[in-house]
């Protein structure tokens, strides 16, 4: 017997004596001294969750399917004269297929994904026949949409993250990729990566900006990327990305020697490039992980869009917009599920909706995420308008930090312990919801 | 097609309202802050310029058009943009002048708008060109204006109102006041009819004036109403006391002025944050778009997160305004832009106070002035809690009896 009366198996006293050896390693100054405490903190975490780094997944071969002159762009929508809060008939139609979609395929597999840390290839090829990973694709290179539509955009993503916010990041990634190779691909880019996005086996994809870094700033990365003879040379670490395990192909956004932060396309399979898991508080269908890059040679042509700076902010900015998205989905998500629950419950011999601290909480749910939407709407309207929309990404963002994630919390509090426990979906929201003010490109609109 | 933008339309309308806000509201908003009761001339001239410029229409204050769904509303595709959305517009642009003087503004009253929305045409006649206030608040009797006391008994042709108003805006000044009445306390709310009173009936008479934490510029009227004998074709709607349809048509008016009062909630704000980002400029804090906010100053993360929430609440204005024009049901909307405008511009205007230090806090900027008059806002037409207690009705499908 122990101190406090609870008895001890031999097998836990053994596991007592390599804990106690352990800490008193820990305790001593000799890993301090010789530098070393945190690489050997980091591989007992990794050695205790078994071997985690590991080589990029091996690339098809991406060929041009014919040669472009110049690159091929979506043109941007008219100006609109009248305040309208009605999609048009073709983006109501891709909502209406994506909500169903959400509603009868992603909400059922979302906890089993959430608890796998993967998302059925089935369904992953399902949402991609919906055409999801094709709104950025010109129409030259077989693309669904003459005109940028972020609205477009963000009506998807706010429909499937109304089903899962992490099964929906899964399924947009390579969307992701697509649209930044779509929007700023040289013609050689465009003519080699984008066909495989638009057949039946679209490959996952990434597009890595977020850096591990407390305060990260997307406009001044620690990723570097020097010029070495005609080609570039990149060294950094980008976090979050969705199926990092089974990406063949990244856009990564790096510090470029001579031109500032920049994106560069890169094949998975080659050297300097390795992937560590990076198992997070949400998004976990996702099967988020790091991209390692060290002394990652690629060639000059990788660059996009010239480095010009505009393109690398626009891209920042249209993920800001598309995190919004998926916050609005899931605070939609939050605000359906509580409203039959609060009505249901009953305490004191009533429903607990009939208490205003319970009936506000849902006021104020309904308030901020119908607000949260229409700032994010506004950003996406003047992206397609092709007006500035940087402002408006960056109001849309606040929201989503702050409301989405009020709501997240707000949905588990009406639930009470029940909303503590995974037999209802609040707790993953409350998880996920903090994503959408953490992340950082990873989608586009 | 989803667009959030300000239609071209409009840009004339706004822009009119600007010159008036910067021209004759600002120039004269600290004068009538300071000499509370003292009437505000100017506002006449104000007023006849208003009527000549467009009937009594858009550019205008609260009791402006936009209370009747009328069909005339223009736009293409099943899409409008009308009334409703030109007089939020204005009256955001107004209020970014001054908020006090725009509920001062001759002739927009909220009895107007009250008259506009159910009146005949034999009252539209008899009434219209005047100034309205509304009277339905009472001692006993605010958020729970089925509460109210006030009587009128038919007698002949004459209805004879007996009891006590607080809180009538512009109450003093106005020809009418649109008073709220019981004709049989013991039929609840729906025996609650509007009557109009005019203002020298003697039988109406004013008890007092209130001074105020804000909003000065603008009267607030307290009367007492002893046996005050109004003619039988006063009465505003249906005489008849239909216990189904209950408050109907009184309360009718509220949806339609919800969505005004969150425009002067927005219009505040901007003045607020306007007059703070240029303090902020002048102290060296540069706002930076594309840079996080925490790594950015906490005065610029602060600034961030305001006009996040302005943003938030001006969008919600102007869908509700946006439905109104286009016959969709807004009942919710209104409450819902209300309650986020109403404390969205108390929030910021006393954010802005705190960031600009002593500046804000003192009399020779209007910070101070903006974050006394928003309270108001977060009060009159519904207050916060109300507004929050008819969005979870509506969204929780309850009776006023369930939640309470």
């Amino acid at each position: 017997m122990n101190e406090n009366g609870t008895k001890v198996s031999a097998g836990d006293r053994g596991m007592g004596i390599a804990l106690r050896s352990l800490n008193r390693l820990a305790g001593s100054t000799l890993l301090d001294r010789v530098g070393i405490r945190k690489p050997f903190e980091r591989m007992i975490f990794s050695t205790t969750k078994g071997g985690f780094r590991s080589a990029t997944a091996a690339a098809r071969t991406f060929k041009a399917a014919q040669t472009l002159g110049k690159p091929a762009r979506q043109r941007s929508g008219k100006t609109r004269d009248l305040f309208d809060l009605s999609p048009d008939d073709e983006q109501q139609m891709f909502q209406e297929a994506v909500r169903d979609f959400a509603a009868e395929k992603v909400r059922p597999a979302a906890g089993d994904a959430d608890a796998k840390r993967a998302v059925p290839g089935e369904l992953l090829d399902q949402a991609n026949e919906l055409g999801i990973n094709m709104l950025g694709v010109p129409a030259e290179l077989e693309g669904v949409m003459e005109e940028q539509s972020a609205a477009a955009g963000v009506l998807i993503a706010e429909a499937l993250a109304h089903g899962d916010m992490g099964i929906a990041y899964a399924a947009l990634s390579p969307g992701a990729v697509a649209t930044a190779i779509g929007r700023w691909g040289t013609a050689d880019q465009e003519s080699t990566y984008l066909p495989a996005f638009t057949g039946e086996d679209t490959p996952a994809a990434a597009l890595a900006v977020l850096e591990p870094a407390a305060l990260f700033n997307p406009f001044e990365l620690a990723t570097k990327a020097r010029r070495d003879g005609g080609d570039w040379v990149i060294d950094g670490t980008k976090s979050l990305l969705a199926r990092a395990q089974d990406c063949e192909l990244f856009v990564v956004a790096a510090e470029a020697e001579g031109i500032g932060p920049a994106l560069f396309v890169i094949e998975s399979g080659g050297d300097g490039l390795a992937i560590e898991d990076e198992p997070a508080m949400g998004l976990r269908p996702a099967a988020t992980g790091r991209l390692v890059l060290d002394g990652a040679r690629v060639p000059a042509g990788a660059l996009m869009a010239e480095g010009e700076p505009g393109a690398y902010a626009e891209c920042v900015q249209r993920s800001r917009i598309a995190w919004c998205a998926l916050a609005v989905g899931t605070s939609q998500a939050v605000l359906d599920y509580v409203i039959p629950y609060v009505n249901e419950r009953t305490a004191f011999g009533e429903p607990i909706s009939n208490r205003q601290a319970v009936a506000f909480a849902v006021s104020n749910i309904k308030i901020e995420s119908d607000a949260m939407r229409l700032v994010t709407y506004r950003a996406a309207s003047r992206a397609d308008q092709g007006k500035d929309f940087g402002h408006q990404a960056a109001l849309a963002r606040r929201l989503s930090a702050a409301k989405g994630m009020q709501i997240g919390s707000d949905g588990v509090q009406l639930l009470g312990g029940h909303g503590f426990v995974k037999e209802h979906p609040v707790e993953r929201w409350y998880r996920d919801l903090r994503a959408a003010g953490v992340m950082e490109g990873a989608l586009l609109v | 097609m989803i667009n959030l933008e300000t239609p071209k339309k409009f840009k004339p309308l706004v822009s009119q309202a600007h010159q008036v806000a910067t021209e004759v509201l600002r120039p004269i908003s600290r004068k009538y802050d300071a000499e509370e009761h003292a009437y505000p001339k100017e506002l006449d001239m104000l007023a006849a310029v208003i009527e000549g410029v467009n009937e009594g229409g858009e550019l205008g204050g609260a009791g402006a058009g936009g209370v009747r769904r009328d069909s005339e509303n223009g736009g293409d595709e099943g899409n409008r943009n009308g009334s409703n959305m030109a007089t939020v517009l204005s009256i955001i642009e107004m209020c970014w002048g001054d908020v006090g003087l725009l509920l001062s503004l001759p002739n927009q009253g909220l009895g107007n708008s009250a008259i506009a929305s159910v009146a005949n045409e034999e009252q539209l006649e008899l009434y219209g060109g005047k100034w309205a206030a509304m009277a339905i608040t009472e001692p006993e009797a605010g958020s729970d204006s089925a509460a109210i006391r006030t009587t009128a008994e038919l007698d002949g042709d004459e209805y004879v109102l007996n009891g006590e108003k607080i809180f009538v805006t512009s109450g003093d000044r106005a020809d009418l006041i649109v008073v709220w009445a019981s004709l049989d306390r013991s039929k609840g709310r729906a025996a609650i009819k509007s009557f109009i009173v005019e203002r020298d009936n003697p039988g109406l008479k004013l008890d007092r004036l209130e001074h105020k934490l804000g909003i000065r510029a603008s009267d607030t009227a307290n009367f007492i109403l002893q046996d005050c004998r109004v003619p039988k074709e006063a009465l505003l709607g249906s005489p008849e006391i239909d216990t189904k349809r209950g408050f109907g048509g009184v309360m009718q008016t509220f949806d339609n002025t919800r969505p005004l009062v969150g425009a002067m909630a927005v219009g505040v704000t901007r003045a607020a944050l306007e007059e703070t980002q240029r303090l902020l400029t002048e102290a060296g804090v540069e706002l930076d778009d594309d840079a996080p906010a925490f790594s950015q100053s906490a005065a610029a993360a602060r600034f961030l997160e305001m006009e996040a929430d302005y943003e938030a609440a001006r969008l919600l204005t102007l869908q509700a305004a946006w439905m109104a024009d286009n016959g969709k049901p807004n009942s919710l909307q209104a409450s819902m832009a209300k309650a986020k405008a109403g404390r969205t511009c108390v929030d910021v205007t006393l954010g802005c106070v705190e960031l600009c230090g002593s500046v804000g806090y003192g009399e020779n900027e209007l910070l101070e002035k903006w974050a006394r008059d928003a309270k108001i806002l977060d009060l009159f037409e519904g207050t916060q809690q109300i507004q929050l207690l008819i969005v979870a009705r509506q969204l929780l499908g309850k009776t006023s009896a369930e939640l309470r």
